[in-house]
């Protein structure tokens, strides 16, 4: 709550730079040769992501973002690309073949298509009040997060501990050499 | 007065940065490189759902992201996982390699 009590220009400040850095560490990310210095990258990408949900008022995403993407995901891909020596991927051609270009078209196309669809539609960018009565429920509310997940989201929240439990297992599995 | 940031910079941002991981995805030819752009297209989606729910008022966008958040990391330790497995198979993990179902 404390960066939405602060002024709109601190706020817009922050934005842009996070907004800028997360999309100048993105482009760094696809454009290195080496995947350990695209794996840093985009680490960077993710932390200033998690200060624009700082913006957006969602402490707690913002805490799990750093704690789950920039902490876990990262730590195991940069394991596995320590493991897995990478000089063959490092001298990837740079060469552009057609569906490389026309994959990268496609790409392009889309993002105009979310770009128009964006721009035209307008919410404003005043807050939706709720109606009276209801709390006013914010993204750093983590007991309200924690009441919604043990009550009308309960099934989802142990549907995802089996998966979580079931992902350890597949990759203990996967990974056991084989004998002999 | 300084307006507050609009609803569409969010969404703009999002989209920014999950067409970038596509491209990623469609011209990197490195199977970890391809998976750290689906990161960052998942990214992208969290972003566009945290804007929303926090423009509309609601929770749900973060009970989202929460459960977005849990299938990425099942998803990263199955996906590594078996990168390894090809690597012990193939000795490479490069994309164009990797085309034992194609007959």
């Amino acid at each position: 709550m404390t960066l939405m009590m602060l002024g709109p220009a601190f706020k817009w400040f922050i934005f842009i730079g996070a907004a800028a850095l997360s999309v100048f560490a993105s482009i760094m990310m696809v454009t290195r040769r080496s995947p350990i210095h695209s794996a840093l990258w985009l680490i960077v990408a993710f932390f200033s992501l998690a200060v624009i949900y700082l913006t957006l008022g969602a402490q707690f995403i913002a805490v799990a973002q750093v704690i789950v993407y920039a902490g876990a995901i990262m730590m195991l891909i940069i394991f596995v690309i320590m493991l897995i020596h990478l000089e063959m991927e490092m001298k990837e051609s740079g060469k552009f073949s057609a569906a490389k270009t026309i994959g990268a078209f496609v790409a392009i196309l889309f993002f105009i298509e979310v770009a128009a669809a964006v721009i035209s539609y307008r919410l404003g960018a005043e807050r939706v009040v709720p109606p009276q009565g209801l709390p006013t429920l914010q993204g750093s509310d983590v007991k309200a997060i924690g009441s919604l997940l043990y009550g009308q989201y309960l099934f989802p929240f142990e549907i995802a501990s089996i998966l979580l439990l079931v992902g350890i297992v597949g990759a203990v599995v996967l990974a056991k050499r084989v004998k002999g | 007065m300084i307006p507050d940031i609009p609803y569409n910079f969010y969404l703009l941002l999002s989209g920014v940065l999950f067409t970038i991981g596509a491209i990623g995805v469609v011209t990197r030819r490195s199977a970890i490189i391809v998976f750290m752009c689906i990161e960052l297209m998942l990214n992208g989606v969290n972003l566009a759902f945290i804007a929303s729910g926090t423009f509309l008022g609601s929770l749900d966008g973060v009970i989202f992201v929460f459960f977005i958040m849990t299938v990425a990391a099942a998803e990263a330790a199955i996906g590594l996982a078996i990168f390894v497995l090809i690597f012990r198979l193939k000795g490479t993990v490069h994309l164009d390699e990797i085309n034992l179902l194609k007959g």
